[in-house]
């Protein structure tokens, strides 16, 4: 029976709360899935039952790439996976086949490596700051978010010639020393950022608008984030205190203090939360890195050409995102037999379907988010 | 074609007088057998004739089990052994090889703080034991496992292609399928195929990789 014939046949029985179910194509191309992110959605009116994500739009052989390329020829493919993220990616990537060879990084070189993880993890949490809140609606936190992300890039820019795909680490070290006055910039740059950081807090964190949109959406338990495999600040947010840079540390995390923020609603208001106090973290141990640093090597002894035993290994930092690791499989030729990589945006994603089930469309946006996905990770 | 980028420079020139040469430099590592070890010697107890063979590199254990299996196994370790996370399932192509196929899960236990690696062989076309009713975080992988290399997961609820699309021939991961891509139906190389033939197995520009 139709709506029309019913309205007609029983005038007083209102059709307008039936459930109208729809399907809905919400991408690939569209501003706020931060990339080519297709989700079919079923919906009734605002309401979504069903979140069906459809990804691959970037897929580029990144694995298979990997495969026909040396083993220092892999880290520029590397930079392409998590574009806002270059540096963990490289460290990854470097730490896996310095796992598989038994090679020693030497502690300029880890220092170094630390300083460009944590900057690089400033400027992804940077990018999600200011464009999660642009999804919402707050167009202010954007500038100032990309006003210290544009700091960041250029000391990036400095370091290695890039700014966005780094390439700025090598099997066993690292590819140049420091620029002159540059840990003294970095130095004066982590000196302000605190009370940089206290004015994005102050534009969102106390914001009504801001609350209304994230306090109680896509609540997820710690256990749930453990049993689906999430990582990262969304598995701090709701309550499990477990980073690898400190359960697993690597380079010289394990001496270096710090706190591993966490916060136990698991909802999205909380995810901001600890990425902002994850924020503040990264300038605590960058402060401690640039007082450490000393003159010193920078690379490790490597063989000039690369040929690990035929052994596998699997290796992960914890990346902005989450658990980045890549998993080596050698065949003692200087070209990896197979070379994978587990995203924490791809595992992360997964939850998406769960986070947004029940919520309201316009929920749909904030949830996308604050898990944080970058689709050239989640394709490779 | 490994020559386009120069290999990272050797260890750096000692400036100034090495102060401390690194101990004997990369120390060599090997495998060793970890049947003994207790996560494998409590495996193969608590899920009898699953464990085929063990090993430990890098501190990294790796249990080889039986393909049928893997379903067990992975309830197991995740039930009595604590591994309560799932972090990867992948595969591993190995051309020549009779079975062809490693499929290889990364577990990790919150309370150990550690890892461990489990892998079963598959021959091309048989079909592994899903493990996506023990761990939800395996729907994914495994799909991506299917896509790329086209192993069946049994008992998977959704098991579609999930990087490339449905009615995508081929499995890209897979040894023997060419790196340039093959011909999907749309020519995007008219100048060099005529539409509707990529390479053929004879085409010279077809480049498989070992």
């Amino acid at each position: 029976m139709t709506d029309e014939t019913r309205a007609v046949e029983h005038p007083e029985v209102p059709t307008l709360f039936d459930v109208q179910e729809m399907e809905l194509n919400f991408g690939p191309q569209h501003p706020s899935t931060h990339g080519v992110l297709r989700l079919v959605l079923k919906v009734d009116g605002e309401k979504i039952l069903e979140v069906k994500p459809d990804v691959g739009y970037l897929h580029r052989g990144t694995e298979k790439l990997f495969e026909t390329e040396t083993y220092p020829m892999g880290i520029p493919h590397t930079d392409r996976m998590d574009y806002v993220a270059a540096a963990t990616n490289n460290h990854a990537f470097c730490l896996t086949i310095e796992k598989l060879l038994g090679v020693e990084v030497p502690r300029r070189a880890q220092l170094i490596r630390v300083i460009l993880d944590e900057l690089q993890r400033l400027s992804s949490h940077l990018v999600w700051l200011g464009t999660s809140g642009l999804d919402l609606g707050a167009v202010t936190p954007f500038w100032y978010a990309f006003r210290e992300r544009e700091q960041i890039l250029d000391f990036f820019e400095e370091y290695c010639g890039a700014r966005l795909t780094l390439n700025c680490m090598r099997i066993g070290g690292l590819p140049f020393d420091l620029t002159p006055g540059w840990v003294e910039r970095v130095a004066e740059f982590v000196d302000d950022l605190p009370a940089r950081i206290d004015e994005y807090e102050q534009l969102l964190t106390d914001n009504r608008i801001w609350k209304k949109r994230t306090v109680g959406i896509g609540v997820i338990s710690g256990e749930e984030c453990i049993e689906r495999g999430l990582t990262g600040p969304l598995l701090r947010a709701s309550g499990v205190e477990w980073d690898l840079r400190r359960a697993q540390p690597y380079e010289c995390y394990d001496e270096l203090d710090f706190a591993i923020p966490t916060r136990v609603n698991g909802d999205t208001y909380d995810r901001y939360i600890v990425r902002v106090q994850e924020m503040r973290q990264s300038a605590r141990i960058l402060r401690q890195c640039i007082e450490r640093i000393e003159p010193g090597d920078i690379r490790g002894k490597v063989p000039r050409v690369i040929k690990p035993p035929a052994e596998e290994v699997y290796a992960s930092v914890e990346s902005p995102k989450g658990e980045l690791g890549f998993y080596c499989v050698s065949n003692g030729t200087n070209r990896p037999y197979r070379m994978h990589c587990r995203p924490p945006s791809f595992i992360n994603l997964q939850a998406l379907p769960r986070l947004a089930k029940g919520h309201l469309l316009s929920d749909l946006v904030a949830l996308i988010g604050t898990v944080d996905i970058v689709l050239g990770e989640v394709d490779r | 074609m490994a020559e386009e980028k120069a290999p990272p420079p050797p260890a750096a020139p000692a400036a100034g007088g090495d102060a401390k040469p690194r101990e004997a430099a990369p120390q060599k590592l090997e495998a060793t057998d970890a049947s003994g070890h207790p996560w494998v010697k409590s495996l193969s107890s608590g899920v009898p004739e699953a464990v085929v063979s063990a090993k430990e590199f890098a501190r990294q254990v790796t249990v080889v089990v039986k393909r049928e299996k893997v379903a067990e196994v992975a309830r197991y370790l995740k039930e009595k052994e604590d591994f309560r996370y799932c972090v990867d399932v992948t595969a591993v192509d190995w051309k020549k090889r009779e079975p062809r196929f490693d499929v290889v899960y990364h577990f990790y236990s919150f309370s150990k703080n550690d890892r461990i690696r489990v892998k079963c062989t598959a021959a091309d076309g048989e079909e592994v034991p899903s493990i996506t009713s023990v761990y939800l975080a395996a729907d994914w992988s495994e799909r991506e496992t299917w896509d790329m290399f086209g192993i069946r997961f049994a008992g998977h609820p959704d098991l579609r292609r999930i990087l490339t699309w449905e009615g995508f021939n081929g499995h890209p991961l897979r040894k023997d399928f060419p790196l340039e891509g093959i011909d999907t139906g749309a020519a995007i190389y008219p100048e060099e195929w005529p539409e509707g033939a990529g390479p053929g197995p004879n085409d010279p520009n077809r480049k498989v990789v070992s």
